[in-house]
């Protein structure tokens, strides 16, 4: 039960949102994503008021405007790298020419330009979470949303990615939310928030 | 740590209950097939024994049986057997079946030697009547079945129809130890009188003095009988009997079967996905001490139960099914064979659990490879997320299936082993193991061939696809073997019914056909023929005599057909499926055999062959081989004047008119029928009215056919419903990411859809492909080895056509309908899960 809660984020701008398990830190994400409506509230993003959206106009806002970052990276496993870099584009109707151009670009932004060919089993825990975040931001997105996406990971290598996410997400003027445990993690945002039954607040 | 085979079996219970409505579908599928075996094996074995306790009832306690032509053999044999020193006792007996006043089916007719009948066939002496009734030829006596059947009681009178006339009997009493036979006892004398028989009989019932060597004695037997006298045990004639629809019920056992074996296909389905599945899982098990081999008897011990369930079920409703099917259609599955028969279902324990451990072991075999692959697997890479198609990997090299494949093509060259197309059936189980073991081979070879689709939703079905092509032949074992064998099916009966049509057509090019009712008795006299022949519109007549020889006591008679028929016009009035040979100066008349006598008698084109006819050896010069779907048990056919002139008999039993320019088919008919004494009785018939019936009965003896290959296809299109269902339901999560990425339903919907259009067009077109190969093993193979009938290849375009369509669209259908199940509203929370 989510109740008390205010944000604004501005382009550019990159929070953490933590809190104990259950005070509804995911529901948050999803409501925002617009996979969950309220029951009272408003939601907008980019000027859009998700409430008076259908479930097909919401999934074009995802599609259009979103990027998302998992825990489990759900890098589909039937695709190759650059394939699965690929989807939002293709989803969008991007040329092909166009399409391979972004994605070899984006690949190379994330430290992985060599790994367009190959299969996301040869791949370590790091690299796919850095191919999820080359997808999350190759189709531009206004807003990329990360639920725990260092949750896996080992702290070298969460630091890293959590670098790069921070780099990616803010050199492409997007909006970011990362919601997190670790206060390391938190750490790489512009500011951190707390949602806890009392509502969102800024941690002190 | 070691893990107790008590904690691996909560780990099972709970796996079978997580996963039970597909568990509870595969046992389904596994009990329909035992339960469509069983019923057809008790029904035809239920009426396979009703008609042999006939035989045993009329051979009683012989030693032995002397047993000749249909019409019978001189009773100069019998006085020959009854002064032998060997032989104790000798029951003559004339045998027919005859047409019964108001009754559709013929009665079997009986005339015994009272005295010495007593001593051999206890069990057919009348009882009731006054003091010397069983030696009236007036009288007869009904058994109870018969009295039943006919309503005739004791002091009524049983009209017998011989030929055209009518020979009123005094039912005198009853037949009580003959069981639930439909039989009736005279005496001999008048047997033949009334059957028109006299100086014949139709067998010889011996016991042999004690002491007596029977093979031997039979052996001296043989050699002094007559041409055409055949001596055995009874045991032969019962075997001969059992003979005339042996490879009919075991065709439609095999068919049976292939319900089943579809079945065992979906428990594979059904365990090779649960594995992939549970591929974690059984990785934690490993870590914690489980070892392989008992990992592979766990997945097995879930496919025994699977088959202990599914067998015990389809046992229970087997049974019902028989019980039914002999309730309301009697023991007749279509074919003919047991037209008649009432046979009482008898719950055989060995039957039983012959069937129970069939529905089994399909279960444990279908269980296997899965069992093997979860105890190959390597844990530290099954415990890693998105391995699965690595579990299925295995499947993939082709040389396994290629073996097999040619393995098959070998051995359709094999001949029968006992009459029967083992090794043809056998080709047809390796063709079909032997693809669906190079189906992974081959999907990956048509998925990596297909262009790209532009659209993302069929852009990811196809890459979907392309990744996972193990998935894809788990998917489609059991669609794969059921269309094949549906489509198998199809061709052959298509190819048999238009050939079956186009002989019709060769073989009644007259305007009408008169032939006696059908019956053992009677023929129709030279001077009734005349008077046919001159019946006003019929411009040309021929009249045709049937005979039935016995060649061989261990099998059934043969049909002779003596007709008109010069050699200059046996091309021309012959399905001929060989050229027609010219008689060599000097050789004996010719005669023309059907495929049949070819392959039970090697009566070879061009060969001299010996027919007994009138008690002495003819020789007969064998001119050529006609098509006959009528007579697979074997016929020949001869010039009328060349059997008249041999066996001094003129009579005939059928007629084929031709009629005069402008001549009313119905008139003559009727005509025909008033030319005669007793004419009503004549069957007359139109050849366009023959062709619709004969074409009823084929139809009617392929419904059984296509019920049970209906089965194996609803089996087939349910296995490929569960995996898809199995499928989605293990891909929740990536539908989850797909809608986080902006996917919309019906987008994933066209995801799944494209799925299911390129899955069933693989498994369709493999089908197809197989099941035209098989259809070709059915057609030449075990058509030919157990009918004795070639046929010619027709294929049903249409049809497969519309099958085909509707095979994928069912699948899309279902594919799609499983997406919407799993993309609940709560799909995208399935990112959440943890694996």
């Amino acid at each position: 039960m989510l109740a008390d809660v205010e944000l604004d984020l501005s382009a550019g701008e990159y929070v953490a949102i933590m809190g104990e398990s259950g005070t509804g830190k995911s529901t948050l994400l999803n409501l925002v994503a617009g996979l969950d409506r309220p029951d009272a509230g408003t939601i907008a993003v980019g000027g859009a008021d998700l409430a008076a959206l259908d479930d097909d106009a919401l999934t074009v806002l995802r599609r259009e405007r979103m990027g998302f970052v998992f825990q489990a990276f759900h890098v589909l496993p039937y695709l190759t790298v650059a394939q699965n870099v690929a989807l939002p584009l293709a989803l969008v109707g991007t040329p092909a020419g166009e399409r391979d151009a972004r994605v070899q670009a984006m690949l190379a932004a994330v430290g992985l330009g060599e790994r367009g060919p190959s299969m996301p089993r040869e791949l370590s825990g790091g690299e796919l979470q850095r191919v999820a975040i080359a997808r999350a931001l190759v189709h531009s997105p206004m807003l990329v949303l990360a639920d725990e996406p260092t949750g896996n990971l080992d702290p070298d290598t969460a630091s890293a990615v959590l670098a790069l996410l921070r780099e990616q997400v803010k050199g492409r003027g997007a909006a970011g939310i990362l919601v997190t445990h670790s206060l390391a993690a938190a750490g790489t945002a512009d500011r951190i928030l707390v949602l806890s039954r009392g509502g969102l607040r800024e941690r002190a | 740590m070691s893990v107790a085979v008590g904690d691996a079996g909560a780990v099972l219970r709970g796996s079978l209950a997580q996963n039970l409505a597909r568990t509870l579908l595969a046992a389904l599928a596994i009990a329909l097939g035992v339960a469509l075996g069983l019923a057809v094996q008790l029904v035809n074995r239920a009426a396979v024994d009703e008609l042999t306790q006939g035989v045993r009832t009329i051979a009683g306690d012989a030693d032995l049986t002397v047993r000749g032509p249909r019409d019978g053999f001189s009773e100069q044999v019998f006085a020959r057997l009854a002064r032998d020193p060997a032989v104790a006792v000798a029951s003559p007996i004339v045998e027919a079946d005859v047409r019964v006043a108001g009754s559709p089916e013929p009665l079997r007719v009986l005339g015994l030697d009272l005295f010495r009948a007593a001593a051999i066939q206890p069990g057919l002496f009348p009882e009731g009547g006054g003091q010397y009734d069983a030696l009236r030829p007036d009288t007869i006596f009904l058994s109870n079945a018969a009295r039943a059947r006919l309503a005739l009681d004791p002091g009524a009178t049983l009209v017998l129809q011989t030929g055209l006339a009518d020979v009123p009997l005094r039912v005198a009493g009853s037949v009580p130890g003959a069981g639930g036979q439909r039989l009736a006892v005279m005496d001999i004398a008048g047997a033949q009188a009334a059957l028109g028989r006299f100086g014949s009989i139709s067998r010889v019932d011996l016991r042999v003095t004690p002491g007596t060597d029977v093979a031997a004695f039979r052996e001296r037997l043989a050699a002094e009988l007559p041409p055409g006298v055949a001596v055995d045990t009874p045991q032969a004639s019962l075997r001969a009997t059992e003979s005339v629809s042996r490879s009919y019920r075991v065709n439609l056992n095999v068919l049976a079967l292939v319900a089943l074996f579809t079945g065992g296909l979906l428990v594979f389905t059904t365990q090779a996905l649960s594995v992939v599945r549970r591929r974690a899982q059984f990785a934690l098990l490993r870590v914690l001490g489980v070892t392989r081999g008992r990992l592979a008897a766990l997945v097995a011990l879930e496919g025994a139960l699977i088959g202990a369930g599914g067998a015990a079920a389809g046992l229970v409703a087997g049974y019902a099914v028989a019980s039914a099917a002999v309730r309301f259609a009697g023991g007749d599955l279509g074919s003919g064979f047991f037209r008649g028969v009432t046979p009482t279902i008898a719950p055989d324990p060995a039957t039983f659990a012959a069937f129970f451990v069939l529905g089994l072991a399909a279960a444990i075999a279908g269980s296997i490879l899965p069992a093997r692959e979860a105890a190959r697997a390597s844990p530290a890479r099954a415990l890693k997320a998105g391995d699965e198609e690595t579990a299925l990997a295995r499947l993939r090299p082709p040389w396994r299936g290629l073996a097999v494949i040619a393995l098959g093509s070998l051995l359709v060259g094999l001949p029968p082993v006992d009459g029967l197309p083992l090794a043809g059936y056998a080709a047809i189980a390796a063709l079909l193991i032997g693809t669906l073991l190079a189906l992974p081979a081959l999907s990956t070879a048509i998925l990596a061939r297909l262009p790209s689709p532009r659209d993302a939703p069929s852009g990811l079905a196809l890459a979907q696809l392309k990744g996972a092509p193990g998935q894809v032949t788990v998917s489609l074992a059991a669609i794969v073997a059921s269309v094949s064998l549906m489509v198998a099916m199809a061709i052959m009966v298509t190819s048999f019914r238009t050939s079956l049509d186009a002989w019709l057509v060769r073989v009644l090019p007259a305007d009408l056909y008169v032939r006696l009712p059908a019956s053992d008795a009677g023929s129709l006299s030279r001077e009734e023929q005349a008077r046919i022949a001159a019946t006003a519109g019929v411009a040309w007549a021929e009249f045709l005599r049937e005979d039935h020889l016995l060649l061989d006591a261990a099998r059934p008679r043969v049909a002779v057909l003596a007709r008109p028929l010069p050699e200059s016009e046996a091309a021309a009035k012959l399905a001929l499926v060989g050229p027609a040979l010219a008689r060599p100066p000097g050789a004996p008349p010719s005669l023309w055999a059907n495929e049949a006598m070819v392959d039970l008698y090697g009566f070879a084109p061009g060969s001299v062959v010996t027919l007994p006819l009138a008690g002495r050896a003819e020789r007969f010069f064998v001119a050529g081989v006609w098509r006959d779907y009528g007579r697979p048990q074997g016929g020949v056919q001869i010039d009328r004047a060349t059997y008249a002139a041999l066996t001094g008999d003129d009579g005939v039993t059928s007629a084929a008119l031709w009629l005069a320019p402008g001549a009313d088919a119905r008139a003559v008919r009727e005509a025909v029928r008033r030319a005669l004494p007793g004419g009503e009785r004549l069957e007359v018939a139109q050849p366009g009215e023959i062709r619709a019936l004969s074409l009823a009965a084929f139809d009617r003896t392929f419904a059984v056919t296509y019920a049970l290959e209906f089965a194996s296809m609803a089996i087939g299109l349910v296995g490929l419903s569960s995996a898809f269902g199995a499928l989605v339901l293990a891909r929740r999560r990536e539908f989850g990411v797909l809608r986080h990425l902006g996917m919309t339903r019906g987008q994933v919907a066209r995801m799944l859809a494209a799925e299911g259009v390129v899955t069933a067009a693989i498994g369709t077109g493999a089908g197809l492909a197989l099941g035209a190969a098989i259809s070709l093993v059915l057609i030449h193979v075990v058509n030919r080895q157990s009918f004795h009938w070639g046929m010619d290849l027709a294929m049903p375009w249409p049809q497969l056509a519309a099958f085909a369509l509707g095979v994928v669209a069912l699948a899309t259908l279902t594919a799609v309908a499983s997406g919407r199940q799993a993309m609940g509203a709560d799909v995208v929370r399935a990112v959440k899960e943890d694996w």
